[in-house]
């Protein structure tokens, strides 16, 4: 393919032109790791720099990692907050497992990030922070800036925070004020480093501080300040240039998306694609409030959100507004799910179409609220009263939450149920770039609802029996309050086929529980495809949700190693695919890796009696390639010595 | 009639009968509940209203009282333990061309439910709550209520129970409620008058109703209900009329100068003036709350019943309505193009 990618708005160099003379080398591929205390901007620093890199049009993938505590104690390895971007000139999974450069602000932020880095990494540490008694206070008995401790890196010692109370001098400002912008002399240093647009970030900070100019140029000179230090000091002898990412996008119109963004949108478009109000009733939670702040802000499109008072009220409120005819959807994160659970029940019980949208984050109970997990899965498949089945999907990278929203609009509206949509922290915060799709190409999601009466009794009395269901689907009609001659009561007390009358008949009942699994079980969901290059492979790896990333590259990384490995990735978890079975049968060796303790692997060992090996990890963070792709180079010797073991 | 809290919800073609509001269902509270006279004062107050069947809603949580949708002929919803008002308000803030009911108990209301309907009255959504207060849990067979007074020995308190109960008007008043009202189930004409004004209220109504549970509780109300006994312990309510009771207007309802505190004063020539006239559209809910408080919480004497308080302010729905409204004024209509595409983009051409 022959591609190019141009940007919209070349900057003007800011402070000076670049000067000849320093070397100029070139990579496939870079790591940066921002790192410093959790009030010094280091996420806005990742995001900007995240942009800069997007709109030049490298593939990239991200990494956001911070406490729960707002503010924690201030030089604490606890207070420690990083942003890791991995860009480069060919497609890449994830932000990348051992950073090539470390911006550290400070002690902690060394002490805590300097173990992941390898031999060679360059560090860039903040001098000015590096007192005695902030080493102290992180346990450094005498400077790893001096004593040795850093000689395996290539270290750059900058004074950031003095550099930019200097460069402020003339603004009339405190000096705890002109401190805070250290982190945009930071990032300007590391766009001249990497040859980043600049444009986008003064924009931004112009908007950003447009009710205070003062700070938005005071930004914007420490910004300059940073990256023309780079290009003065004799400590950076060397830029980098990563080339734009030609081959690895499609042609088409590009934006870097994190996954509540993606999935926000795709909730937008589902919408407007179902021609339905949106109405989302959410309690604040981490991770998952981004997508109540992004709904919130596009009234415009008739989205109504609704702050409760509670969990129980945020999904009940949305199970109201479906009632009459919205699509409703609730967002939450894990302890929300355990609240929510009697009104999914409900929702289950009422055939009614209901998003459940679960961003998982560590557990049990409060667990870790800012970091990773995939440990809800069980949970949303059985974690209710009774036999209450519910569809359950899964996006695979941050852009895919907005398919997997349109999806799981798909099946609520369509079966008239709810639906988990599981996505996770990785993917909530993380970004990548994102093809935009073209409106006309998303799916139709209209629904019908009922009209007319749909019974009519022995002696010619037409009646609305809310309960009498499509016989492909066995959906029941959706009748809104208001439409004449359809009046109906629908409860979670357990009702008559049919007439949806109170009945504690026990035939009705064993049909009607058999009833609603049917129907679930009956969805359509498309089959699941397997990445098998030479077709000879004897080990399926087989994961779901977001650790598509790091499973996909460690695949990668197997089989240029020379290891022959079939790749599938789930994205329906409930129906599992048609054929799955079939799939799983088709290899020797099962190995699902997943960031809980084994619960896909639980449900495919239970559903189709395969042995199917778990490799777990509940660390908080993603899984990294390198030790993926160790395990699975295991896996396919495992593999090869099972088969001869059955030759024989 | 309030035009406002009636005025988006489309009106019934030709005239209805009570018998327009009977579901086929066969009622099965226990014979001689309250809560048969309660169905029956809504089943023949809501023909008045003119309304459209099909664009009436009642809502219920969990409780003998909550089977009460099942009984009407509009659409219903009965939903689980508590989560009524939250159900509801989600239904009212989208479709404002309904008329949503909450048929609720004490025990839904106020114990498993006590959150949703707080923040349901603040919020001030267009709804109406019909709270039936037995002061028992009936459906669980018999155990005491968040209502029930000190010392009820119940199955779960066989040595009588320990926590003092709410005064659900109280509660109400002080959650910010912009109308609140207490009636009685055996009084149809007080009941069905409550009704119409909670009706015609724009935002959320509660109307708390004394309702005998003649299994598990009979006999609560007795001294309201006696006609004798009544005249003493029952404060009728009436906006713009002296607060009076009991034989031949005796008493009054005066205010303390000392702590300005309420209390019942024996009506004289010389304090007839100082007799507190009733104003249920004052701004303030301090006097509605303190008339509230002059009911004895054991034995309910001085109880006061109608219209508590009956103030307008903004409705939760109608502001939301607004706010996507102005949001359309202000952006122009969605563009879902535009929205995907944001302000940051590069092409790559094949």
């Amino acid at each position: 393919m022959t591609s190019q990618v141009s940007s919209p708005a070349e900057p003007p160099v800011l402070g000076e032109q670049r000067k000849p003379g320093k070397e100029i080398r070139r990579l496939d591929r870079v790591i940066v790791r921002f790192a410093g205390d959790s009030g010094d901007g280091m996420q806005l620093t990742g995001d900007r720099f995240t942009s800069e890199t997007a709109s030049f049009g490298n593939d990239l993938s991200t990494l956001p990692n911070f406490p729960a505590e707002i503010r924690a104690p201030a030089g604490t390895l606890p207070g420690v907050s990083s942003f890791q971007v991995h860009f480069a000139d060919h497609d890449i999974l994830t932000p990348g497992d051992r950073p090539d450069v470390l911006v550290a602000m400070n002690p902690a932020a060394l002490k805590a990030n300097v173990g992941d880095l390898p031999r060679g990494a360059e560090i860039i540490v903040n001098t000015d922070e590096f007192t005695k008694r902030a080493m102290a206070k992180v346990g450094y008995a005498t400077s790893p800036l001096e004593d040795g401790a850093l000689e395996a890196y290539n270290v750059h010692p900058v004074p950031l925070t003095s550099m930019t109370v200097e460069a402020l001098k003339d603004f009339g400002l405190s000096r705890k004020e002109a401190e805070r912008s250290k982190n945009m002399f930071a990032l300007g240093l590391l766009s001249w480093m990497y040859h980043r647009p600049t444009a986008g970030t003064e924009t931004f900070l112009r908007s950003k501080f447009a009710k205070k100019p003062e700070l938005a140029e005071a930004n914007i000179t420490a910004f300059r300040a940073g990256w023309n230090f780079g290009e003065t000091t004799e400590d950076f002898a060397v830029t980098y240039e990563v080339a734009p990412a030609q081959a690895a996008f499609p042609p088409g119109t590009y934006r870097n998306i994190s996954g509540n963004l993606a999935l926000a949108y795709g909730l937008v478009a589902a919408s407007a694609q179902a021609d339905l109000p949106l109405f989302l009733g959410s309690y604040p939670i981490t991770p998952a409030s981004d997508i109540l702040h992004e709904l919130s802000k596009h009234k415009n499109f008739g989205v109504r959100t609704f702050q409760a008072e509670d969990e129980i009220a945020g999904i009940g409120a949305a199970l109201g507004a479906a009632f009459g005819g919205s699509l409703a959807v609730t967002t939450t994160s894990g302890p929300g799910v355990a609240l929510k659970s009697e009104t999914i029940g409900l929702a289950v019980s009422l055939e009614l179409p209901l998003l459940v949208i679960d961003i998982q984050r560590g557990g049990p109970s409060t667990g870790l609220p800012t970091k990773t997990e995939q440990a809800d899965l069980l949970q949303a498949m059985y974690g209710r009263n009774g036999e209450a089945p519910v569809p359950i999907i899964a996006p695979a990278t941050p852009g895919d939450c907005f398919n997997a929203a349109l999806e799981a609009a798909r099946i609520a509206l369509t079966y008239r149920t709810p639906v988990f949509l599981l996505s996770d922290g990785y993917l909530a915060n993380g970004s990548e770039p994102w093809r935009i799709p073209d409106t006309g190409e998303l799916p139709d999601l209209r629904v019908q609802f009922a009209t007319t009466r749909n019974h009519t009794d022995a002696d010619g009395q037409e009646h609305f029996w809310p309960y009498l269901r499509d016989p492909q689907t066995l959906a029941r009609p959706w009748a809104l309050p208001g439409t004449p001659g359809l009046e109906h009561r629908i409860g979670g007390i357990e009702k008559q086929d049919g007439t949806g009358n109170i009945s504690y008949d026990p035939g009705n009942h064993d049909l009607m529980v058999r009833t609603r699994q049917a129907k679930v079980d009956g969805i359509e969901v498309p089959d699941v495809t397997v990445d098998d290059p030479t077709g000879a492979a004897r080990t399926l790896v087989i994961g779901w949700g977001s650790t598509y990333g790091p499973i996909t590259a460690a695949v990668r990384r197997t089989r240029q190693a020379g290891g022959e490995i079939a790749q599938a990735h789930l994205r329906h978890l409930n129906p599992f695919p048609a054929n799955l079975g079939e799939v799983l049968a088709a290899y020797r060796n099962v190995i699902v890796p997943e960031m809980n303790l084994g619960q896909l692997a639980q449900l495919l060992r239970a559903r189709y009696l395969v042995d199917a090996a778990s490799h777990t990890q509940v660390t908080g963070l993603p899984f990294k390639a390198e030790q993926l792709a160790a395990r699975l180079q295991e896996a396919v010797a495992q593999g090869l010595t099972k088969e001869a073991a059955d030759v024989r | 009639m309030s035009a406002e809290a009636l005025s988006l919800i489309p009106k019934a073609d030709a005239k209805q009968s009570m018998k327009d509001f009977k579901s086929d269902q066969e009622v099965r509270w226990c014979p001689g509940c309250g809560d048969y006279a309660i169905l029956a004062a809504v089943q023949g107050f809501l023909p008045e209203l003119g309304l459209a069947r099909e664009n009436i809603v009642f809502i219920s949580g969990i409780g003998c009282s909550s089977r009460f949708p099942y009984y009407m002929n509009t659409y219903g919803m009965h939903s689980i333990h508590g989560r009524a008002p939250a159900i509801a308000t989600g239904l009212a803030t989208t479709r404002r061309d309904l008329s949503v009911w909450v048929v609720t108990g004490d025990g839904d209301a106020l114990s498993i439910g006590g959150n949703h309907l707080i923040h349901a009255l603040r919020r001030n959504v267009n709804l109406k709550i019909l709270l039936f207060n037995n002061r028992i849990y009936g459906l669980t067979k018999g155990q005491y209520s968040p209502t029930s007074e000190v010392g009820k020995i119940t199955k779960s308190t066989p040595m009588g129970s320990l926590d003092a109960p709410f005064n659900p008007v109280s509660l109400a008043l002080g959650a910010e409620a912009s109308f609140v009202a207490r009636t009685i189930d055996s009084d149809r004409k007080h009941l069905t008058s409550v009704l119409r004004e909670a009706a015609a209220h724009p935002g959320t109504a509660l109307v708390e109703i004394y309702q005998n549970c003649n299994i598990f509780n009979d006999g609560a109300f007795d001294d309201l209900k006696d006609k004798d006994s009544a005249q003493e312990t029952l404060i009728r309510l009436e906006h713009g009329q002296p607060i009076r009771f009991g034989v031949d207007g005796a008493k009054g309802v005066v205010r303390d100068p000392a702590t300005g505190d309420l209390k019942v004063v024996g009506v004289t020539a010389a304090n007839e003036a100082d007799v507190l006239v009733h104003d249920a559209h004052a701004a303030s809910p301090t006097t509605a709350f303190a008339l509230s408080r002059l009911a004895d919480p054991q034995t309910l004497h001085h109880t006061p019943i109608g219209v508590l308080r009956s103030v307008e302010r903004p409705v939760y729905d109608n502001a939301m309505a607004d706010q996507l409204d102005a949001a359309v004024e202000q952006k122009g209509k969605g563009d879902l193009a535009a929205l995907l595409a944001g302000n940051d983009t590069w092409t790559v051409v094949g």
